[in-house]
């Protein structure tokens, strides 16, 4: 069978899994449909955990992020992993023990406001929209390349799927549908890496692999023979950073206290039975996402080698067939600059702008030409990063039924995603904004219905900016983790490990915060692009790192504020003392 | 499809581990109704707070210093070292610092639990008048 068909089997297969399980755990109450009853083992929460969290970027981008940036994108490994530390010791146990069902629901108790309440909607609903366009637009790409259907198709059928089973089995639907997504993505994701190490080194488990001899007897390890490789075609060595330290240590924050921040990965950690349950999960969660992410550095390593080795200075008539099939897809593109019909791989940009314009025309050698100018360096080929994970299973020479399993496997992690993140917007505006702040009369039932009808207009929304991608989408990881570093994360853990920070300085603190980044992070990336370097950047600060900041000031702010206004009433302090022990979280009351 | 019985609000249900200082405010409250389950001594939180400081202290060091320092500030002058194939700065950003994370919070986990069972506060101890660190009144999940 061709890899095509296997596809739509395998998507379908899978498809037709998570609606039965959509099913089988539909709910009937708000206590279900915001943090699933409280009764998620937390072995099985770790797991949703990871799937929630591990996005169609990690499936597919972070391993092409990590081959062409070498080192320096190990920022985003250290950032992204470290940041469960900080989840695990500083918030989870404590939100768990509070005992309710979102984050802005704990900020507007603690800081007994509801102007703090709504601030932390906000800034929920903003971080989870710009994650969730590129979550569905991920499904949309899958689609059309694997599936060979339109982009928008593609993002429609998404949308039904988390449709039916966001809305109808809301957290529990949504965790139990994760686990079995967490199942495809890193089974999809470790079968081409397993069989990458073993044709580079003999070694079938890749993060080994990664560290081992090649198996070509040239006698020198991959790492070695990656930088040899890179420094002849003229790019820094592969294991050599070229940040600066003040630049990566910020970044490395940022994204740290982002993750942390993140409203979709806090909330899983309310829908554990125990306080202890919470650590444990958070423990969990981040043990089956370094499954992943301590592949992806080996997957970025073999893959570069692998491009280097075999495309540089191949005649393009010779070339692996894997190179054509993604030229026909638009991911690479070959310009015979010097006119040998020999594809020359070097450092530096091959065409301006980046990506390819294909005019439509085939040239010589049968390439598609482009209508992007030619630039001067001696580079002729562009290569999305994707590609990395995408076009593995045919470097690799793996059966059909691989690349239908990468399908599947970034389907599910981009739906996964996005079905975490609309069900923390549905949350945060059913109980939130409506039971909480405007209607606090609206009983059980009507809150049920609410929160289905904005599941309902946050997938149509989302769908919408999946078929109408706003320009920024590449700036987004760079918003939603420093948004949620600097506005969320600080008054949540300030609110633990204080008694004294009150409404009025976190509310100043939160704006503050926000201000700072976002504005930070338009002014470069919209505003004035072109000062958009180290020279320009507050203390060599990048727009990704500014989240730091963002929080030091906040959490600045939030203390001189809370120093000369009043301290928090008394049952907000004792509040604060009851969720600092664990005892009584999930103890069924005896009345 | 059996779901156990919830209570509405948790807050009811967390008076075990209220403290005993403010009695009379806490009369309004709805997590305040158990006034003879308060008998944890203010001593007692106290030193179960501050050792679970002490504990987040430590871990977060490590948690620094294994991404910070090993990860970025030392990561050049650790290349000199080897791990098997891999530069030592360098795995630390590719490999070390995430299962050095990993192994952070399952001690963090392990070693609260030790430390909430000295001070009769772990989540399986409902009754507090005798901090027995097996309480039999295990809740199923």
């Amino acid at each position: 069978m061709d890899a095509q068909t296997l596809s739509y089997i395998f998507v379908g297969l899978s498809f037709a899994l998570y609606i039965g399980i959509a099913f089988w755990s539909r709910v009937g109450s708000t206590k279900d449909f915001y943090v699933a009853g409280g009764g998620i083992p937390p072995l099985i929460n770790g797991m949703a955990t990871a799937a929630d969290w591990m996005s169609a970027a990690s499936f597919l981008s972070v391993a092409g992020l990590l081959a062409f940036a070498g080192r320096d994108a190990a920022v985003y490994m250290i950032g992204w992993t470290g940041g469960y530390v900080l989840l695990a010791l500083l918030l989870a146990p404590y939100l768990r023990k509070f005992g309710r069902f979102t984050v802005p629901e704990f900020i507007g108790d603690r800081y007994y406001s509801d102007v703090a309440r709504v601030v932390a909607v906000i800034c929920l609903i903003f971080i989870s929209f710009t994650y969730i366009a590129g979550q569905m637009r991920g499904v949309g790409i899958v689609f059309s390349r694997f599936l060979e259907v339109d982009i928008n198709t593609g993002v429609v059928i998404g949308m039904g799927i988390v449709f039916f089973y966001a809305v109808m089995g809301g957290m529990k639907g949504i965790t139990y549908t994760q686990v079995a997504q967490y199942c495809v993505l890193i089974f999809a994701f470790l079968v081409p890496a397993v069989f990458l190490s073993i044709m580079w080194t003999g070694n079938p488990i890749p993060q080994f692999g990664f560290g081992d001899m090649l198996n070509d007897g040239s006698g020198l390890t991959v790492l070695q023979k990656l930088d040899q490789v890179t420094v002849e075609l003229g790019f820094t060595a592969y294991t050599q950073a070229t940040r600066s330290k003040i630049d990566s240590l910020a970044i490395v924050a940022a994204l740290m206290i982002g993750t942390a921040g993140l409203p979709h990965v806090i909330v899983r950690f309310f829908t554990v039975p125990k306080v202890s349950d919470a650590r444990k999960s958070a423990g969990y969660a981040l043990a089956f996402i370094c499954v992943m992410y301590t592949t992806i550095p080996a997957v970025a390593a073999f893959s570069r080698l692998n491009l280097s080795e075999s495309v540089n200075e191949v005649p393009y008539a010779e070339a692996p067939a894997w190179v054509g099939n993604w030229e026909n897809t638009g991911l690479i593109a070959w310009q015979d600059k010097n006119g040998d019909g020999i594809i020359q791989y070097r450092a530096g940009k091959a065409l301006d702008p980046v990506k390819p314009n294909f005019t439509g025309e085939r040239g010589k050698y049968g390439e598609r030409l482009v209508s992007n100018a030619l630039t001067a360096t001696p580079n002729e080929i562009y290569v999305d990063r994707d590609i990395m994970v995408m076009a593995n299973p045919e470097i690799a020479q793996l059966p059909n039924w691989v690349v239908a399993l990468i399908a599947a496997g970034a389907v599910a992690a981009a739906l996964s995603t996005a079905a975490g993140l609309l069900l923390v917007i549905s949350s945060s505006i059913a109980h939130d904004l409506m039971k909480r702040t405007f209607m606090p009369n609206i009983t059980d039932k009507q809150e049920l219905l609410s929160a289905r009808l904005a599941a309902v207009a946050a997938i149509l929304v989302a769908g919408w900016f999946g078929i109408n991608p706003p320009a920024f989408v590449a700036q987004t990881v760079a918003f939603a983790f420093g948004m949620a570093a600097a506005s969320l994360f600080p008054p949540i853990v300030m609110g633990i490990f204080s008694k004294r920070v009150n409404r009025q300085g976190a509310i100043a603190g939160m704006l503050t915060g926000l201000v700072l980044t976002v504005g930070y992070i338009v002014y470069f990336n919209f505003m004035e692009p072109g000062l958009n370097n180290a020279e320009h950047w507050w203390f060599g600060i990048s727009t990704t790192g500014i989240g730091t900041v963002g929080a030091a000031l906040n959490i600045l702010v939030t203390v001189i504020i809370s120093r000369l206004t009043a301290p928090p009433p008394q049952e907000v302090q004792d509040m604060v003392d009851d969720i600092r022990i664990p005892a009584g979280a999930g103890v069924a009351h005896h009345h | 499809m059996s779901r156990e019985p919830v209570p509405k609000n948790n807050n009811e249900t967390t008076s075990n581990g209220d403290t005993v200082y403010h009695h009379d405010e806490a009369e309004n409250l709805p997590g305040h109704s158990h006034h003879d389950d308060e008998v944890l001594s203010e001593a007692n939180l106290k030193s179960y707070w501050r050792a679970n400081v002490k504990v987040l202290i430590t871990l977060l060091s490590a948690w620094a210093f294994v991404s910070f320092v090993c990860g970025i500030i030392l990561g050049d002058w650790l290349d000199q070292f080897y791990l098997g194939g891999f530069p030592l700065g360098f795995w630390f950003t590719q490999q070390g610092a995430m299962l050095c994370f990993v192994v952070i919070i399952f001690i963090y986990h392990f070693w609260m639990l030790r430390i909430e069972r000295a001070h009769g506060v772990d989540d399986d101890s409902v009754n507090h008048d005798q901090p027995s660190p097996q309480s039999p009144q295990k809740r199923e999940a």
